[in-house]
């Protein structure tokens, strides 16, 4: 789960960390109000949206008046901010509301997990500023890494070294550093990014921007957390898919899928590729899928009006085959099938499973493997 | 010879009592696996389909010998009951629990390294593992798999299914097949499961199911061009996956490019596995290949 910069910030702020002093706004009125409660220009304003490159699509603005801010508020608030990261764009329903800062750099430091040793990794880089990414192909001597060992935590002397290398002030850096690995650890955070990390013209570390990213399986324990959730940056057919516990990413095609489980979910995508069609998603019912839960999926699927095709691909395991078909049975009482539906079965009570579709006088398109369902769905859809 | 499992393995259920925990662990005895204790605190003295439970792990060691567990405790309480096995002396354990906190499987695999680097953990998150005939210690319906000697290592449950269940129509039949699962942090690796089929004379061809992301693949890519003799297929799902659903861009800076599908294929066709691009066609090449069609 991601968290808007404003809620990053100021969760950040109670563990000590050096955030500029801001409010957020969902109106001009709150907005004018947060400028009042600053008390003074230049401020910069900031859109709250999920997603990366908001600087260069003018979702940040430095302004010198009122008048300035209600035009930037304005020019922000109810519209959907597109950026090279986000194309579809995300719509803009609050703002953060900040003073300015004068940075003399830019750096780059962030705590995620690196997988491959499966501990925390510090990075940090004096390349800070918008694209680290490039940093890290072109120049991967530039960003200095950190593992960090879980029993023993970040210590002060791994952290004196990076600031050392970076020539940032040290004592200042070291705390930052640490603090941050305590709210790393102590939100369940998945990641924590500050991009740029900057040192002002006064001399002092300023967290000038924060992503920070919460491990959803971990929300269980972050109920406080978990409110925070703004699902308007999200989908609506996938807000509405997580409802019911199901894996929906929508994506352009018009093929939609229907899959149990993950890997077999990409690998369905993957062979209507192949088979010259595209995928209009990636929708996983999990392993244990009930009738209800099957019914809603189908529902989700349909609700794309994309979709020209749709694949149903399903490996019965513990998904009993008789159990999707009962679920796409009540699914059919449910939403009204406005496009050929391709069923590839095979597994635990498949032949119950055929027999229930066969006798419920749905028109289905019986496939025998993958290869032929994927090309039947590529072929029902143009 | 298999690996990992075979009609020696004692199991133990942690969480026998659960929906789940009852369903599979029937399920695991009616394959012919011995399941000779399950595990729930404050139901000692209690039986599940005729396995006596016991309080804690420790009891069900000394009782009856079990050396392999089977997990199946609410994701809140299973790093808890990874560490119990391991202080309990098991050398294999298996957690099938879906959606565990990251940091605790963090700290939980840090444990096992520092204090049993010998044990072996599978998942969670994952299927379990099977030695067709032999044991089934998990959750994957065993009558796809057939006795032979094809090793399957893959991350997801229902594409190994798939890759059985093709390989049986061409009359190939699994050494063992293993699940290690999706999550971000988990017990053995694609390369780990890899060495152990290298190791096995039942074991005659390797079957490698990969996903986008991470490097896991990669490395088993080196370790199979510096060690390996039997031949390696490999499949790698998630061509078409949408970029963009990873963690801002600090997972990128890691991997330094390497995660994607075409990246994995390289590295693996570097190696001289044979790479499958068509899912479908898992078993007729594999077949093909062998010279068994």
């Amino acid at each position: 789960m991601k968290l808007h910069e404003h809620q990053a910030k100021e969760i950040l702020k109670r563990y000590g960390l050096p955030v500029p002093e801001g409010k957020v706004a969902f109106s001009v009125q709150e907005a004018i109000l947060g400028a009042e409660e600053l008390g003074e220009f230049p401020l910069v304003v900031k859109a709250q949206v999920h997603c990366g490159g908001r600087g260069k699509a003018g979702g940040v603005k430095l302004v010198k008046s009122y008048e300035e801010l209600q035009e930037a508020v304005e020019g922000m608030l109810g519209k959907v901010l597109r950026t090279f990261q986000c194309p579809d764009g995300k719509p803009v329903s609050r703002v953060w509301i900040e003073k300015a800062t004068n940075i003399e750099k830019e750096y780059y430091l962030s705590i995620t997990l690196d997988r491959a040793v499966s501990r925390p990794i510090l990075m940090a880089s004096a390349e800070g500023g918008m694209e680290i990414e490039e940093v890290a192909k072109e120049k991967p001597e530039a960003i200095h890494m950190l593992h960090i060992d879980p029993s023993l935590g970040l210590m002060p002397s791994q952290a004196r070294k990076v600031a050392f290398r970076l020539g940032l002030p040290v004592n200042e850096f070291v705390k930052i550093a640490l603090a941050l690995y305590r709210a790393y650890i102590d939100l369940d955070a998945s990641l924590v990014e500050i991009n740029p990390f900057v040192l002002t013209k006064e001399g002092s570390l300023v967290l000038l921007d924060a992503k920070v990213e919460l491990d959803d399986n971990a929300l269980l324990r972050h109920r406080d957390l978990e409110e925070l959730e703004d699902l308007s940056q999200l989908d609506p057919l996938e807000v509405e898919a997580k409802r019911y516990n199901l894996n929906y990413i929508k994506l352009d095609g018009n093929i939609g899928c229907m899959v149990n489980g993950a890997g077999l979910a990409m690998t369905t995508m993957d062979i209507i590729k192949l088979a010259g069609g595209n995928p209009a998603n990636f929708l996983d019912v999990g392993g244990g899928a009930n009738v209800e839960q099957i019914a809603n999926a189908f529902r989700i699927l349909m609700a794309d009006p994309n979709v020209k095709a749709v694949f149903i691909n399903i490996f019965g395991g513990i998904l009993r085959c008789d159990r999707l078909a009962q679920g796409l049975i009540e699914a059919a009482k449910m939403v009204e099938i406005r496009v050929p539906v391709v069923v590839r079965m095979e597994g635990t009570n498949v032949e119950e499973g055929r027999k229930l579709l066969a006798e419920s006088g749905l028109n289905f398109v019986n496939a025998v493997d993958m290869w032929d369902g994927a090309k039947k769905a590529v072929e029902l859809a143009s | 010879m298999s690996i990992l499992v075979n009609k020696d393995t004692k199991v133990v259920v942690q969480g026998i009592t659960g929906k789940e925990g009852s369903f599979h662990a029937t399920q695991c005895k009616a394959y012919g696996t011995q399941v000779v204790a399950g595990v729930t605190p404050g139901k000692a003295g209690q039986g599940v389909d005729g396995i006596p439970v016991f309080n804690t792990v420790e009891d069900a060691v000394k009782e009856t010998g079990a050396n392999c567990s089977l997990i199946f405790v609410p994701p809140a309480f299973a790093g808890d009951a990874v560490v119990e096995a391991l202080d309990a002396g098991i050398e294999l354990v298996v957690c099938i629990t879906e959606g565990i906190p990251v940091k605790d499987m963090m700290m939980v695999k840090d444990y096992m390294r520092k204090n049993y680097p010998k044990a072996k953990l599978i998942g969670p998150n994952c299927p379990g593992v099977i030695t067709p005939d032999e044991a089934k210690v998990g959750i994957m319906p065993g009558h796809i798999f057939r006795k032979g000697s094809i090793g399957i290592v893959s991350r997801s449950g229902t594409l190994t299914y798939e890759a059985s269940y093709q390989l049986t129509q061409y009359g190939l039949g699994q050494s063992t097949a293993v699940g290690i699962g999706g999550d971000p942090v988990h017990g053995l690796s694609h390369k780990d499961v890899i060495a152990l089929f290298n190791e096995d004379p039942e074991t005659e061809a390797i079957l490698m199911i990969g996903e986008i992301g991470g490097t896991a693949e990669e490395e088993a890519a080196q370790f199979i061009k510096e060690k390996v003799k039997k031949p390696v297929f490999a499949y790698i799902a998630g061509i078409t996956a949408p970029p963009g659903r990873r963690m801002g861009h600090a997972g990128a800076i890691i991997s330094g490019g390497k995660g994607t599908a075409q990246a994995k294929m390289e590295a693996l066709r570097d190696a001289s596995v044979y790479v499958i691009e068509n899912p479908a066609f898992i078993g007729k090449t594999i077949a093909e290949a062998l010279g068994k069609l």
